[in-house]
């Protein structure tokens, strides 16, 4: 029986590439103030809602959509961070 | 039966009539648009992949467009050994579809940057560039805001000694120094082709630079090849 899960996708820039992006937040924050910042890396995050019949299918199948779409592994690095029942991690929309 | 230079319309995509034009009207060579659901490419003599932002560049520029129908015909159309060029986002499509290998990052400016400017032919032996001479230098322009070529090192070393890279920004002298690299490519790299040599990826528009009443010609130098592509005389 399939169920509803949440995957939660990261994706990061690999270590040697260029990230303009967090420097120049890098900048923003040392603009505010906040000299104590040495570095940002920026990246970003994915909620994926997906049917499957296990925890552990769930995880495989986000897996394979950050490999295949979700990050370029040229550039970018990726994790899964959580597989949760939906209704657990979403009891308000339920 | 080769008989006309294919050039792919997706949703998003804004340099396809700029290339119809081109190759059409300034080339005078037969040309057909091909839509992003089309797969049939068995008449193309070349498959051009313009420019633009496909699929809004959502995910990445070029992230998306891979997945689209006609994306496989190209593919076995470049694996068969037929001549494709990717100019600008049509670069990025090609490097998110494997054709090519690296990446295009944003700029390091992180502006989006519109410009005349020059490159050097590093290499010209590929299907596109094959009537340029190794160091010549072109003035075409760039409009881009992903076009820092990225590649990791082993990658960058394996393009340079199998000179696969094709054009480096350079200045009007040929001089490959940092302040004529317009978006912080690694190693000044504007274009590169693939071990076949038959598919090309620049950043600059050479189909935007076919008339001099537009600021220049020297793109004609690069997609004057679909004359060889179709067997007619130029």
């Amino acid at each position: 029986m399939s169920e509803h899960w949440v995957a939660e996708v990261l994706v990061m820039p690999k270590d040697g590439v260029n990230d303009p992006q967090g420097e120049a937040i890098a900048g923003g924050l040392r603009d505010l103030g906040y000299s104590s910042v040495q570095r940002v890396r920026s990246g970003k995050r994915f909620t994926v809602e997906l049917l499957a019949s296990s925890e552990s299918e769930a995880r495989a199948n986000a897996e394979s959509m950050a490999d295949r779409l979700l990050a370029n592994p040229v550039i970018e690095v990726f994790w899964i961070e959580g597989v949760t029942p939906k209704h657990q991690s979403n009891a308000d929309a339920s | 039966m080769k008989q006309y230079v294919a050039i792919v319309t997706f949703p998003g995509s804004n340099g396809d009539h700029d290339a119809w034009h081109a190759f059409s009207s300034d080339l005078g060579v037969p040309t057909r648009m091909i839509d992003y659901r089309d797969t049939d490419l068995s008449y193309a003599a070349a498959i051009v992949i313009p420019g633009g932002f496909s699929y809004g560049d959502y995910l990445r520029c070029g992230a998306i467009a891979r997945f689209a129908p006609v994306m496989n015909s190209v593919k076995q159309f470049a694996e068969n050994g037929g001549p494709v060029l990717g100019i600008c986002n049509g670069f990025q499509v090609l490097t998110e579809a494997h054709l090519l290998p690296g990446a295009l990052l944003r700029n390091a400016s992180l502006r989006f940057h519109c410009a005349w400017i020059h490159v050097r032919v590093d290499a010209s032996s590929t299907a596109w560039t094959d009537s340029l001479g190794t160091g010549e230098i072109l003035r075409l322009p760039v409009a881009h805001g992903d076009g820092a070529y990225f590649a990791d090192s082993a990658t960058l070393d394996r393009l340079e000694e199998q000179q696969q890279v094709v054009f480096r920004y350079c200045d009007a002298e040929g001089a490959t120094v940092d302040t004529a690299n317009p978006n912080g490519s690694e190693r000044s790299i504007a274009g590169i082709c693939n071990d076949q040599r038959n598919v090309v990826g620049m950043m600059p528009h050479p189909e935007r630079a076919t008339d001099e009443l537009v600021g220049g010609a020297d793109g004609l130098k690069v997609i004057s090849a679909a004359f060889t592509f179709l067997g007619v005389p130029a």
